[in-house]
């Protein structure tokens, strides 16, 4: 059974008397342990498609399987529920909360499972050194560089052990080095089994997946297998945290 | 445990976001403070009378019957069919002493008022009372000098008389009053007794400056037909419906009322104060009370205005949250908790600010700022933060996390 399992979801906007197709009946299978890119310019409905996968946002036709369930007709609190559980969201501006530390931004996802503290927290900084934040764990976002903040982002969407990893332009604010860093990290997820979709604009970023799915005008363009895939794994470009085995220091 | 654990997290958050804008929850606050302090004052104000009302109230006696010419309540209507009635008279105050049953004592009352006179020390219109032997018992008088009126001295009218305190300490600052001779009116009176400290009665009439005669002194000196209080304490104040129906019987008999017709007098109790004072209180209290809570419903307007500033401008977390899995319920408590927040502390200001000037309050009527009143003005605080917090929250809650999160 596929992960995700789409039949001719649409949605449209209705912008006073005029409808808006943004995404026009899309169908597409994902398989568990995928490293999916979803491409298109802006105004394709690539952004669309993405918040329907990620479940924050309903379909107006179609139907969307995830892990079996059908997502389409579920309501908000249910909808809360899924994204919880399912889903773990990189956001393009890290989406930290400000007054907040690492651990605590991290802990987040556990609290509203309903995580008892102690198992919260322990998840919490086992997320931390998988990313290797280890050492910034009481830093806030102000303290942080930008490539640390977007890597609090990604703990925040492992600490769960979501079904998909959701990345919506993961390194479209950050330098080119610290973004091919960020990369590298969603390489190294893929390797070990999580199933991650990335939202971009940029080919570079595309690159990495081992599938793309361009879209435009709302529809699927071409569903493609990347050949030429990039990776960052021994290249000198990782950063060395990368390589260092976890550190139990407090 | 979860529920516990997710309202933990509604608390970090509220008081984080309290403490990154302290300035604005402050000035917030201020419509709540000055709320809370006018409500608080208000009650205090309000504990006040009604305690200073029993306290005199007290002094009436619950177990006494009053016949008097005209019943305490009297409307303009009845007061027109009753003006005309007949004098109580002491004959008539004789006779109930002599044929009632269920009473332990029967006192003869009458007002009025004269100039007090000592040497060169004068007090102009003091109140005068005419009181029988047994009235000291009817009215449970305690003496802090000398004694009451003996039964020879209302007897034979003798020129003595018993004084108030006040009346002692400004007539005799240095010296017992005990002795002297007092010009009461036109005739000069022998003190032999001074009362205890009364305060004053909630009318405002001060007990402490009044001067007791023998009725029938009064009677000679005073008004030579007065209108007479009988005052009557009944033997068992479980049964006081039965006495007052053997008074009436034999009142009505002594005054010649025709069978059928209406009673020509009216027998008055404490009780009938205390209902009155109940029902005019009560209304009292509401209106005080409503009126000083419209401030505090300002106030409450102030926090939902802050809190919708706040959840405009946190849109973007609320969708970040709700991404990462917060259900409608977290959101809302959240933002509920915040507003309660404010309030709460509003109200513990308030309380402070409240708490002095209740000392004020004190100063013209006997009241203190009681521990229920301060608990139901922080639980009227809170109810004001949730009700004005539940709008903004529920917006807060209802969003829909797509534009949540595209919100700048």
């Amino acid at each position: 059974m596929s992960l995700i399992r789409i039949t001719g979801l649409g949605r449209h906007y209705v912008m006073g008397s005029e409808v808006i197709h943004a995404l026009r009946g899309v169908s597409v299978s994902i398989e568990r342990g995928e490293y999916l890119a979803i491409m298109g310019p802006s105004g394709s409905g690539k952004s669309t498609l993405m918040n329907l996968l990620g479940c924050l946002d309903t379909p107006s036709q179609g139907v969307y399987e995830l892990n079996g369930l059908n997502v389409a007709d579920m309501d908000d609190n249910q909808l809360a529920e899924i994204r919880n559980r399912e889903i773990g969201f990189v956001f393009q501006s890290f989406n930290l909360m400000a007054r907040s530390d690492a651990l605590h931004n991290v802990e987040l996802p556990l609290v509203y499972a309903g995580v008892p503290p102690a198992e919260r927290r322990e998840r919490a900084l086992e997320a931390l050194r998988q990313v290797a934040l280890a050492d910034r764990v009481h830093h806030r976002p102000n303290e942080l560089s930008g490539g640390q903040r977007q890597r609090v982002a990604v703990a925040r969407a492992l600490v769960n052990r979501p079904s998909i990893i959701l990345a919506d332009e993961p390194t479209g604010n950050l330098d080119s080095r610290t973004g091919t860093e960020i990369l590298g990290l969603f390489d190294q997820l893929s390797r070990n089994g999580n199933t991650i979709i990335v939202v971009t604009h940029e080919e570079d970023v595309a690159q990495h997946a081992r599938r793309i799915l361009r879209i435009r005008d709302g529809s699927i363009a071409a569903d493609e297998v990347n050949l030429s895939r990039r990776s960052v794994e021994a290249s000198t470009t990782a950063p060395p945290v990368l390589a260092a085995p976890p550190r139990l220091t407090p | 445990m979860r529920l516990a654990d997710e309202f933990r997290e509604a608390v970090v958050i509220a008081v984080g976001a309290l403490r990154a804008n302290k300035l604005r929850a402050g000035l917030t606050t201020l419509g709540i403070v000055i709320g809370i302090v006018t409500v608080t004052l208000m009650a205090t104000a309000i504990d006040g009378l009604n305690q200073a009302f029993r306290r005199s109230i007290s002094m009436i006696g619950a177990d006494v019957l009053f016949i008097q010419r005209f019943s305490w309540f009297t409307g303009r209507e009845e007061w027109a069919k009753t003006r005309n009635r007949r004098e109580l008279t002491m004959a008539q105050a004789r006779e109930v002493a002599r044929l009632a049953t269920g009473v332990r004592a029967v006192g003869v009352e009458a007002h009025g008022q004269a100039d007090v006179r000592y040497g060169n020390r004068s007090a102009r219109a003091v109140w005068v009372v005419g009181n029988s032997e047994d009235s000291a018992v009817v009215r449970g008088v305690s003496l802090s000098e000398g004694r009451w009126l003996s039964a020879a001295e209302v007897q034979g009218a003798r020129p003595v008389c018993v004084i108030g305190f006040d009346l002692a300490t400004r007539f005799f600052p240095l010296e017992s009053s005990l002795g002297k001779r007092i010009r009461v009116g036109r005739a000069v009176c022998e003190v032999v007794g001074v009362l205890e400290k009364q305060g004053q009665f909630f009318t405002g009439a001060n007990l402490d400056n009044q001067v007791v005669i023998p009725i029938t002194r009064f009677t000679s000196d005073l008004v030579r037909w007065p209108d007479v209080t009988i005052a009557v304490k009944v033997l068992d104040a479980t049964r006081m419906e039965e006495t007052k129906d053997e008074l009436t019987g034999i009142l009505r008999q002594l005054r010649r009322v025709p069978p059928g017709a209406p009673d020509d007098f009216a027998i008055n109790q404490q009780d009938m104060l205390v209902r009155n004072f109940n029902q005019i209180g009560g209304s009292l209290a509401l209106v005080g009370l409503f009126i000083t809570g419209l401030s505090l419903f300002v106030g409450g307007i102030g926090v939902m205005n802050i809190m919708y500033v706040s959840v405009a401008e946190r849109t973007r977390e609320i969708g970040v949250r709700k991404a990462i899995g917060a259900k409608r319920r977290n959101i809302l408590t959240q933002f509920l908790v915040e507003a309660v927040f404010i309030s709460l502390g509003a109200g513990l200001v308030g309380l402070a600010v409240a708490w002095p000037l209740t000392w004020v309050i004190d100063y013209f009527l006997a009241a203190r700022m009681s521990i229920p009143t301060a608990l139901a003005a922080l639980a009227v605080a809170a109810v004001t933060g949730i009700v004005s917090g539940f709008l903004p929250a529920w917006r807060a809650a209802r969003l829909n996390p797509v534009d949540a999160l595209r919100s700048e």
